[in-house]
């Protein structure tokens, strides 16, 4: 097998007092695509997430990336070699401007980060790239405003600007989409897209119609373990999924009943 | 701008205080509020509250006191002594704590500082329960002559702005920017890549040795090191001083220290003496509870509803 892997787990087990989040998952994201990790509430999505980005460290297992052994490393050092991760809520600093956000990321390359006797004047050199990466998701105008006053959808857009400030090797985008009305759902993919180039994403994500449109892999987890893996086509033709998002399956449902409205309504929205 | 004009205006009413006020009273109100700064600087601007800062304010008076009388120091060197003590103890206290969060980083610099004042409750040179006496103010330099409240008064005032001057900027440094971020959304800035315990300890660091030059001005001042500076009560003095000036406030801090510091000489001298601690109790409750910006920012927000853009 001669496919490039950015970031492989090996048997990656999180046990919170003996209860079994994560169960002996084998991720292998492959260089330059967009992978989606999708399934029920309560599958480990986001358990996953974070012992990938060190915000929890695993019971048993490896995670690789590069090539690298990272199980032992912490987030801020993982960060550093370039894997950045947005959280569910949007992760911005609200009372900082919508240029002082991306300027905290642009930052830390300066290597001024600790130079309390300098005046805050000398970030201003920074300005002209930070307003470059707010252009890149449509924020240029916002630069000057209290982020907290920022729409929900432009605070995703302004995160995502964040990340990139970093030009992160591999993205991990935790529910980039979630809580949004459809409007914000479509401007976020079509950026999510567009700053794919060049690097990997791999995301949780709830909305298939998303993942349909984004992803070129998807790994369906299922009570902490991998139920299936491929390109929409499989995934979404593999009853097991269908079963798992709905909790029973297709046949044992009586036709007409709540079940099987919810189940139809499921279908029309994964053959999306 | 508004904050330069501000600050110019302060030096003004500072240059011409001690010939309207007594000199030692202004230099008293100048040394907690240094102290209120430099607290501060951890509470209003990382998110960190720390209830052992006596314990710097405390080590940086005995430090000072002790190269004073016994080793026979010019002040200025005194006073970098007693600093530069509190921040070392600063470096190591700070090491421990900024490992814990919220209330548990509270217990531990708590602990801490109890810790250091029953040493210094026994240690010999600090004369225990009586304090340390008859530190002489000396000369500067080796040759101006302190011992005049006046001539000790510009001293003091030079020392306190180069201390705001510093938390200022730190406030308004590279550094101070990844301070507020941190106070903003701390697990992002982890996944941005920045060790935000690095941060933490250095902003303890200068938060401490601030503290430490505020004990060792005071010492100079009343040529007393005593062990209430190192008591948990003077930690609580200077949380209640920084929320009544108006936390995260640049100003706050100043007209906190010189409020208590007003009320406590005030009361001390009256009728109303015993009542002191309840008193004060009594003001921290209210500030609390209905003006939780403290003075400085209630005025702010009534300048920004009223006048601002």
């Amino acid at each position: 097998m001669s496919v490039d892997y950015v970031l492989q787990t090996t048997d990656l087990v999180k046990e919170f007092k003996g209860f079994t989040a994560v169960d002996n998952v084998n991720l292998n994201v492959e260089r330059g695509t967009i992978h989606a990790l999708i399934g029920p509430n309560g599958a480990g999505k986001t358990t996953v997430f974070n012992l990938l980005t060190k915000f929890l460290i695993p019971t048993r297992g490896q995670i690789l990336y590069n090539g690298e052994d990272i199980t032992q490393m912490h987030s801020a050092e993982i960060a550093r070699k370039g894997v950045i991760r947005s959280f569910q809520i949007s992760a911005v600093f609200p009372h900082l401007t919508v240029l002082e956000n991306v300027r905290i990321a642009l930052q830390r390359k300066e290597g001024n980060s600790f130079h309390f006797w300098k005046s805050d004047r000398v970030l201003n050199k920074l300005n002209a790239r930070a307003i470059e990466l707010l252009e890149s998701v449509g924020l240029q105008d916002f630069a000057n405003t209290t982020t907290v006053d920022l729409s929900y959808g432009r605070k995703r857009a302004l995160e995502i600007a964040t990340t990139l400030a970093l030009d992160p090797e591999l993205m991990l985008l935790d529910e980039p989409t979630q809580g949004m009305g459809h409007e914000d759902v479509d401007v976020v993919s079509d950026l999510i897209k567009r700053v794919s180039a060049d690097r990997t994403i791999l995301m949780v994500e709830h909305n298939l119609h998303v993942v349909s449109k984004l992803a070129d892999n998807i790994t369906v987890l299922q009570r902490g373990a991998i139920l299936t893996e491929g390109d929409y086509e499989t995934v979404s033709a593999d009853p097991r999924v269908r079963e798992a998002y709905l909790g029973v399956s297709e046949d044992e449902v009586v036709p007409g009943t709540e079940a099987d409205k919810a189940q139809q309504a499921a279908k029309e929205e994964v053959t999306v | 701008m508004q904050i330069n004009k501000t600050a110019v205006a302060l030096i003004g009413l500072g240059l011409v205080a001690p010939f309207i006020l007594y000199p030692v009273f202004l230099m008293k109100v100048l040394c907690f509020a240094l102290f209120a700064c430099a607290f501060n600087l951890l509470l209003g601007f990382v998110g960190l509250l720390s209830f052992g800062h006596a314990a710097f304010l405390g080590t940086g008076g005995y430090i000072t006191g002790y190269m004073m009388l016994h080793v026979g120091l010019t002040p200025e060197l005194g006073i970098l002594c007693g600093t530069v003590a509190a921040g070392v103890l600063g470096a190591i206290y700070g090491k421990l704590a900024v490992k814990r969060e919220g209330i548990y980083f509270a217990m531990v610099t708590l602990a801490l500082a109890q810790l250091i004042f029953f040493m210094y409750l026994q240690a010999p040179f600090t004369g225990g329960e009586d304090g340390m006496q008859g530190v002489p103010r000396g000369e500067l330099f080796g040759f101006i002559d302190l011992s005049d409240n006046m001539t000790m008064y510009y001293f003091v005032f030079a020392i306190f702005l180069f201390g705001f001057w510093l938390v200022n900027r730190t406030v308004h440094s590279p550094f101070g920017q990844i301070l507020k971020a941190i106070r903003e959304n701390e697990p992002r800035a982890v996944s941005l890549g920045y060790n935000v315990n690095d941060y933490k300890w250095v902003a303890f660091v200068i938060s401490a040795a601030l503290a430490g030059l505020a004990g060792s001005t005071k010492t100079l001042v009343f040529q007393l090191a005593s062990l209430t500076d190192a008591h948990w009560h003077m930690s609580g003095e200077v949380v209640l001083m920084t929320l009544l000036g108006g936390m995260g406030t640049i100003f706050g801090p100043i007209v906190g220290a010189a409020s208590v510091v007003t009320i406590q000489n005030y009361l001390s001298g009256g009728e109303l003496g015993n009542y002191i601690h309840i008193i004060m109790g009594l003001i921290f409750v209210v500030c609390v509870l209905a003006f939780r910006n403290g003075i400085v920012g209630e005025i702010q927000k009534v300048i920004k509803r009223n006048f601002g853009n």
